[in-house]
């Protein structure tokens, strides 16, 4: 646990259910009549509610985006780095709204939730959901709070992408737009990885066509080998170097297939505990949607021309050593939206850290997030820039 | 506001779509959206000066320039502004030229080496010069390419650029009468408007 709560953390913070029952039409075809998402805001909402932001999470992201649940909890949520009182995402000053994607496994409507019209969990009969269908069920969440129009939309990675779906799809209520590590769209690389942790979960004999909860069991070998492949991809050559190297964790190599590198536990310590904490269904869809992911499609595949339907403002950050969604994928979103005539700036941090920078407090970064916070705190309308309702 | 960005501000139209290259902590552009309402973009590779833009609210793109410009279309600009970088290039012809290939005219301004006090601290101490307005030694200098106005109007007669407006300002960015007299000479910044 945190022997004392820091003092720019948000504090104790509690997870909320909303049920909707409005019907929700997907990109496949399918209807989700009823459905529920579990949230977490940090901060209040002002009296017109327009210091709202949304943070949308990446693929193995939550609800629980900053602070903690208990005094016990040994780790805050994901982007704690980021939120809280006088950090970027300043909650003295914002009204943050953190939540589970439909899908999710972590209490939103998926795979793991009980089905309503069957009374069993959905497991792979959970539809799978594309970009565009989580950013209709937040705008659907914006309309339950009472928020018409966000402050910002910021996501990492999968996350930024839900947040440039947003300023194509919903213009008129996002002022600003941060796309932190993410792409325009997934690369046949990014796909055949996502395929290769697919093939992992669902040849694993306890997965059970996905069916495993009746079968009381999880697909726990599969899941690990999946996160390790996604673990390496999210880490640069360099930095797993500067963190690992060649070191042996016994000093000497033991002729075995024990794990002796360092850099071998590590990925079997992330696999194991990603197995136990995740559901493979969930995982099996979450990279289904990145790899469906395209929002230039429906706009004869001109990027630019589907982000001329934007009115937002945009900040777009990349990592130098980020191989899975590379500066040059975020400079890609860029042009496209310099080509739209949109307001847009872009910065690109030095770090080791590869993929996972845009979760780590890097100086420079933060500096770039804090300084374009001050803008869109400027640009909520005058007089509401106090907190409370 | 300096004199020569007051100059390149007349030269802008209102509401255009101007880039500027080298923006530095993007006052120019802070000013020709507040007086001109252009729709700006500038392009940077110091971090200092790209947190600057944004804590003004300016859009600023981190870009090598030396790079390349590529991803940018042709014509994609009306006015492409280049302030006291273009002798910091390694080849400044090829960026005047990709200049003009993205904005449909460019304003450029770089030091005159022409200028008396250059000629003179060369010809008398046999050094290249160092001044309060060029304070870098040869080995440390980023300005590699010094050229006077009349090196540069003849890259402009060579690659058939058109000279549309040229002007000059003292090293405080002022205007004085007497440097007309004798630009190559007197003038220390030269500014320049072209087009293709």
């Amino acid at each position: 646990m945190p022997e004392i709560i820091p003092e720019d953390s948000v504090g104790i913070v509690q997870p909320q259910t909303i049920e909707f029952d409005t019907p929700l039409e997907l990109a496949c075809g399918r209807v989700l009549n009823q459905y529920h998402l579990i949230i977490e805001t940090y901060g209040e909402l002002n009296a017109d509610a327009s210091n709202a932001i949304l943070i949308c999470h990446a693929l193995s992201g939550n609800h629980h985006v900053a602070g903690y649940h208990s005094a016990e909890d040994k780790k805050p949520g994901w982007w704690d780095s980021a939120i809280g009182p006088g950090k970027p995402i300043d909650t003295d000053k914002f009204f943050v709204v953190g939540l589970n994607n439909l899908g999710g496994c972590h209490g939103s409507s998926g795979p793991n939730q009980i089905n309503p019209d069957t009374g069993k969990p959905y497991g792979p009969d959970f539809p799978l959901m594309t970009v565009p269908d989580w950013v209709n069920s937040q705008a659907r969440l914006a309309d339950h709070l009472g928020i018409q129009q966000w402050a910002a939309v910021i996501g990492g990675s999968l996350g930024g992408m839900q947040a440039l779906q947003w300023s194509i799809d919903y213009p008129e209520r996002l002022r600003h737009c941060m796309v932190i590590a993410a792409a325009p769209k997934l690369s046949a690389q990014n796909i055949a990885f996502n395929e290769v942790a697919r093939q992992a979960i669902s040849k694993d004999p306890q997965f059970h066509d996905g069916h495993y909860y009746e079968e009381d069991q999880v697909p726990k070998v599969g899941l690990m080998l999946a996160r390790m492949l996604g673990h390496i991809t999210y880490l640069s050559d360099d930095g797993m170097r500067e963190k690992f190297g060649r070191e042996l964790r016994e000093g000497k190599i033991s002729f075995d297939f024990n794990p002796q590198f360092e850099v071998e536990s590590y990925l079997r310590y992330q696999g194991e505990r990603f197995s136990t904490a995740f559901d493979a269904n969930t995982y099996l869809l979450m990279t289904k949607a990145l790899d469906y992911y395209d929002p230039a499609a429906p706009y004869e595949h001109d990027l630019a021309k589907a982000l001329s339907q934007a009115s937002c403002k945009f900040m777009v950050i990349s990592f130098t050593t980020d191989w899975r969604f590379s500066p040059e994928r975020s400079r890609e979103i860029t042009d496209a939206l310099v080509e739209a005539e949109k307001q847009v700036s872009y910065a690109e941090v030095d770090s080791p850290q590869g993929h996972d920078a845009f979760l780590i407090p890097i100086p420079r970064y933060m500096e770039i997030f804090a300084a374009y916070m001050n803008r869109v705190e400027a640009d909520i309308p005058a007089g509401n820039n106090e907190g409370g309702a | 506001m300096r004199a020569d960005l007051e100059i390149i501000k007349n030269w802008v139209e209102p509401g255009s779509r101007v880039l500027d290259v080298g923006c530095g902590d993007g006052a120019l552009l802070q000013h020709l959206q507040q007086q001109k309402k252009v729709r700006g973009y500038g392009l940077e590779i110091d971090h200092d000066n790209i947190t600057c833009c944004i804590e003004k609210g300016v859009n600023v793109i981190e870009k090598d320039i030396e790079a390349g410009l590529t991803s940018i279309k042709n014509d994609s600009f009306d006015t492409v502004i280049m302030t006291q970088a273009l002798q910091a290039m390694h080849r400044p012809d090829q960026i005047v030229e990709e200049l003009l290939r993205i904005g449909k005219e460019c304003i450029v301004t770089f030091p005159n080496f022409g200028h008396w006090r250059a000629r003179g601290y060369l010809a008398i101490r046999g050094k290249m010069p160092v001044s309060k307005f060029l304070p870098y030694t040869w080995y440390n200098t980023p300005n590699i390419h010094f050229c006077t106005f009349k090196d540069f109007e003849q890259l402009c007669v060579e690659r058939n650029i058109y000279i549309m407006e040229r002007t000059v300002v003292d090293n405080e960015h002022r205007h004085r009468w007497w440097i007309h007299l004798w630009p190559n000479m007197l003038g220390e910044i030269a500014i320049y408007r072209i087009t293709r």
